[in-house]
């Protein structure tokens, strides 16, 4: 079960992400960025993962096609609130180092605005 | 200790298989990490066997097998679908699939970094895959 709810505060546009994402239910964290880029007033996202239970590929798979989209588009996103067994998913192909990971949301707005200036 | 799942190849019962995998490993380790890891490993084989060598077709179905003890862990995954060549498998690098914004095709690399060992083998019309990973003392 995925469940997946855009909100915004001030510019910022937040992807909460709960439950499980796999290969059946990784379109709809998908189509959730696809909304948020095609918005050209989108430029910073957060995507709180507090209550994501589970990533495997198909959702990995999903962040790195937009990395491109994201530099060609100015588009900041970093992600928080993943807990250890998640992170470690990133970690064991070293997407930590390609995404931006932070622990909680105040950090991640701080990097949001940091990479933004 | 070992146990069997039979699975219709949906996508839907990725779940099912990831709940089976782990309430057979927790009684054997309590390292949540390595437990996701196995878990995801075996995951994403069998999305691939069930998206590729299955065509989602749920009329066709495949088995998991769990063999676990204190030393380690084996998974053995078999199916009758399209047969995966892993000889012709070429580990493709992050930046290229960050370039060709594909969404696919890490799962294997993500099996074949968690595991210590990982086998394909078809013979007559059946396929089989062996996971293999020692558990740290």
């Amino acid at each position: 079960m995925i469940n997946i709810e855009i909100t915004k505060e001030d510019e910022i546009s937040i992807i909460t992400v709960a439950g499980d994402v796999d290969a059946s239910s990784s379109i709809h964290l998908d189509e959730a960025l696809t909304k948020l880029v095609k918005e050209s007033s989108v430029k910073l996202i957060m995507i709180d993962g507090t209550q994501l239970d589970y990533i495997s590929s198909a959702g990995l798979g999903v962040f790195m096609s937009y990395i491109d989209d994201f530099k060609t588009n100015n588009i900041k996103m970093v992600l928080f609130g993943l807990s250890k067994k998640v992170q470690n998913v990133f970690e064991i192909l070293g997407l930590d180092q390609l995404l931006n990971i932070v622990a909680d949301k105040k950090e991640a707005k701080e990097k949001l605005y940091e990479i933004q200036s | 200790m070992k146990f069997n799942l039979k699975v219709y190849c949906e996508k839907t019962r990725l779940k099912d298989i990831r709940d089976f995998v782990e309430e057979k490993l927790k009684p054997h380790t309590d390292d949540e990490l390595i437990i996701n890891q196995l878990v995801l490993a075996v995951d994403e084989i069998c999305a691939n066997l069930i998206i590729h060598s299955n065509s989602c077709n749920p009329a066709e179905e495949i088995n998991l097998q769990v063999r676990v003890d204190t030393n380690g862990v084996t998974f053995k995954i078999t199916d009758k679908g399209k047969q995966f060549n892993f000889k012709d498998y070429k580990e493709p690098s992050i930046q290229e699939v960050v370039e060709t914004k594909k969404k696919g095709g890490i799962g294997l690399l993500l099996v074949k970094r968690i595991m210590d060992r990982v086998e394909f083998s078809s013979k007559e019309q059946s396929n089989t895959c062996i996971l293999y990973k020692q558990f740290s003392k």
